[in-house]
């Protein structure tokens, strides 16, 4: 039972980021009809905002320590943030500490710019394209921004700790009235999948109850007419790339604790997003998220050992089968719409 | 009137026989002129290293070549002559090779077997490399290794710890400075005994691939000799980013211990995700929980950040070795200040292998009085040296396998700097980790013949 309900939560906090991508990658699929393969770097850009913030609040000054040496021999460099300088070593040392939190902020408007300079930059030009070309051009975006990541950052995975403040683990079995220590859950991840819920609803509410919202759900359902109407839908599907960015982006700012960001951890995410919003539906936003939630929790049970023993290496292909067999079952997958990626 | 015999089926047999010696590897032909794979002919000679510059080693990737950079400096008699002052033999007097100045081509390996081999042919059939070097995974150094034997070049491998490398798939070609995962295991148990006691129940992640299965095998053999029970080897797949889902089920297992045979990013996420889940607070059977990595590299430690705090691993040198263990280690602090002068931070131990496994070739070649890749592989058989860091060193002629000390280390505590993230924890005589050549884990292969390409 323990390791049941272990699992779900597991799943559920994998089924997390896999939703908030697929979310994105459903909202720029369902308004500009663009299959986005640079959505993965998209989500990498987000967790490097979360570095970039780290480095800038740690920004240092350099003083040199007669009493210490390097490993050369030399006077020991010592390097001190200039925000312990001007706010105290306690302030200064808490600013830098809940650095990815504050990236949220940070990472809002830069994902959102992003988000605008990719689809009037490069995009737009090709919503008249095949979708093999709109593969390509995103695909190969991709590459590229990835590329320039680890020009300034390396390749190796950067360490960006969450606040000690929400690092350790959470007894959830002692919440249940089981004995200590039998399900020990990880504080950020349960703040991860509570953040990533907020974002779902937030954005599903903003589709829902705005007039922006109503109008791009029209323009989704049958773009001509809203033309037709004298809307500019245009600039609205614009500001939604944007928003689908910047949801990727998020997701990438919170994801940071969980794995040291690296410059391809976008390329990890990229096929299984992709897998999540097929098996959800093309187009269909809450099916992307049932999906997302689905495939996590399986993904995670598919790990146990008691699995694998039983069916060896299910673990490493659990998502293929189940899209395999809910594209036989439902050919539009979960919630597809017709009509959609069907002409 | 002279009547020429001019016929289309000759004209086409001629073409295609002239097609086939054009298209014809270079290596082959260039090695009909010296008896072997591109003989120098000029006053200079070109080695190949062939490096991740791309793709997620590609920061190890950059230390072998800044290590490759100044070993080819130090042998054309730049710098201040790193380990050449040390080195046990002196035959090598910065006038390069045998007289030849040393020039070198760079290749990509991308970390992936085809366009390793790819960028190493390409560096012996048009850039004439008479050596090729180079690594940072053992399923590219196995490739590698397999086509320097069938085009008749050395291989000095890099970083590569797969018992493979010198076991099921050793060639008379290749050889291997940097130790592997039965060494590790070797040397690691005793001390995991000293730390954790002999009565202990190890759950493993291993990394689905040959370094995976070899490490895991290695580790799990060493530790049940000490009394060590496996509770379970779980082989997660290569491109796995989160280990949570692994993770989870590893204390209701009964385990005590967690073996992460995983390196690269592998390692870095799940170890950060064991953390997370508060394995290195948990307590399990009455005793506290511990976590062990057998091989991890100062970059891994690095991207672990303080995660790695404590935990127990591996390492073929290390750049404090002669600072706190004496004379034993001469070269070290040669190498490092070598290194740390000019590119202004301490070396990794793939830098380190890297620039021997240079100077172990040239010097090889000087003693053989030639390039031919058969001479200098005799010279390097069972050949005995010092003064490269790692203390007396044997490069066995058996299976082409160097047997040196090994370094223990654990991650420090509270590391003063970005350098300083491993502290020693002992270091192993290479007697305690030396094997016979047909142990079962390295049985299967067999060396075959020196190539020269010929």
């Amino acid at each position: 039972m323990d390791a049941i309900i272990l699992q779900t939560l597991n799943g559920l906090d994998k089924g997390s980021a896999y939703a908030l991508i697929a979310l994105g990658l459903t909202l720029i699929f369902g308004t500009l009809g663009v299959v986005n393969f640079a959505h993965g770097a998209l989500f990498m850009i987000g967790a490097f905002c979360a570095v970039t913030l780290q480095r800038l609040l740690s920004a240092s000054y350099t003083t040199l320590d007669e009493t210490r040496t390097d490993f050369l021999g030399n006077p020991a460099k010592i390097e001190t943030p200039y925000v312990e300088a001007w706010f105290g070593p306690d302030v200064g040392a808490g600013i830098i500490e809940w650095s990815v939190p504050l990236a949220i902020l940070f990472s809002i408007p830069v994902m959102m710019l992003i988000g605008f300079a990719m689809e009037r930059g490069l995009i737009k030009h090709f919503y008249k394209r095949p979708h093999a070309d709109q593969i390509l051009v995103t695909f190969g975006l991709a590459i590229v921004l990835q590329e320039i990541i680890k020009y300034f950052y390396g390749a190796n995975p950067i360490p960006t700790p969450a606040p000690d403040a929400l690092t350790g683990s959470f007894d959830f079995g002692a919440l249940l009235g089981m004995d200590p220590n039998v399900i020990i859950y990880p504080y950020w991840r349960l703040v991860y999948f509570a953040f990533a819920a907020l974002v779902i609803g937030a954005v599903f509410a903003f589709l829902q109850f705005t007039t922006f919202g109503m109008v791009v759900r029209a323009g989704m359902a049958d773009r001509e007419t809203v033309g037709l109407l004298g809307i500019n839908i245009d600039k609205r599907f614009t500001i939604m790339f944007g928003l689908a960015a910047c949801v990727a982006g998020l997701a990438g700012v919170m994801y940071a604790p969980i794995n040291s960001p690296n410059y391809h951890m976008g390329m990890d995410f990229l096929v299984l997003s992709f897998v999540v919003v097929v098996v959800g539906g093309m187009g269909s936003l809450p099916g992307a998220v049932l999906a997302g939630f689905l495939l996590g929790i399986l993904e995670s049970f598919a790990s146990m050992t008691q699995v694998i023993n039983l069916i060896p290496g299910i673990n490493q292909i659990i998502i293929y089968v189940v899209a395999i067999i809910v594209l036989l079952t439902r050919p539009r997958g979960l919630m597809g719409r017709k009509g959609v990626m069907e002409e | 009137m002279t009547k020429t015999n001019v016929t289309r089926r000759g004209v086409l047999r001629t073409g295609a026989v002239a097609g086939a010696g054009l298209a014809l590897p270079t290596y082959l032909r260039a090695a009909q002129h010296e008896g072997f794979t591109n003989a120098p002919t000029g006053d200079t000679v070109t080695l190949g290293f062939n490096v991740p510059q791309t793709g997620p080693y590609a920061d190890e990737g950059a230390d072998e070549l800044r290590a490759f950079e100044l070993a080819v400096e130090h042998l054309n008699g730049g710098g201040d002559g790193g380990m050449l002052q040390t080195f046990s033999e002196k035959n090598l007097d910065g006038t390069g090779i045998l007289g030849k100045k040393v020039e070198y081509v760079t290749g990509d390996t991308q970390t992936k077997s085809d366009a390793a081999r790819a960028s190493a042919r390409s560096m012996i059939e048009k850039d004439g490399a008479v050596m090729i070097s180079g690594g940072s995974s053992s399923g590219v150094a196995v490739a590698v290794q397999g086509l320097c034997q069938e085009a008749g070049v050395i291989f000095m491998a890099g970083l590569t710890h797969s018992n493979d490398t010198t076991g099921k798939d050793k060639k008379a070609n290749g050889f291997r400075h940097f130790f592997n995962a039965y060494m590790s295991a070797a040397a690691l148990a005793p001390v995991l005994e000293s730390l954790y006691g002999a009565d202990r129940k190890a759950y493993h992640l291993t990394a689905d691939y040959t370094w995976g299965w070899t490490q895991q095998e290695s580790i799990q053999a060493a530790t049940e000799a000490l009394g060590w029970e496996t509770v379970e080897n779980v082989l997660t797949p290569l491109a796995a980013t989160d280990f949570s889902s692994y993770i989870a089920p590893v204390l209701q297992s009964g385990a005590d211990v967690l073996v992460l045979n995983h390196y690269g990013g592998n390692m870095v996420n799940s170890l950060t995700n064991a953390v997370q889940f508060g394995l290195r607070e948990a307590q399990a059977n009455g005793k506290d929980f511990q976590i062990v990595v057998p091989l991890y590299s100062e970059l891994m430690a690095r991207g672990a950040g303080e995660n790695i705090a404590g935990i127990p691993g591996s390492q073929n040198w290390d750049w404090k070795l002669e600072n706190q263990l004496g004379e034993r280690y001469t070269g070290t602090n040669a190498f490092v200040q070598s290194f740390g002068e000019k590119y202004g931070f301490p070396p990794s131990q793939a830098a380190h292998t890297c620039y021997a496994q240079t100077l172990l070739y040239a010097d090889a070649v000087t003693r053989a009085g030639s390039f031919n890749p058969c001479a200098v592989a005799e010279a390097l058989q069972d050949f005995e040296f010092d003064g490269l860091g790692n203390g007396p060193t044997t490069y066995r002629g058996a299976d082409h396998q160097c047997f040196k000390d090994v370094v223990v280390v654990r991650g420090k505590e509270n590391p003063e700097n970005e350098f300083d993230l491993v502290e020693i924890v002992e270091v192993t005589p290479a007697d305690a980790v030396t094997y016979e050549p047909d142990h079962p884990m390295f049985s299967g292969g067999s060396l075959g013949s020196c190539n020269p390409g010929a």
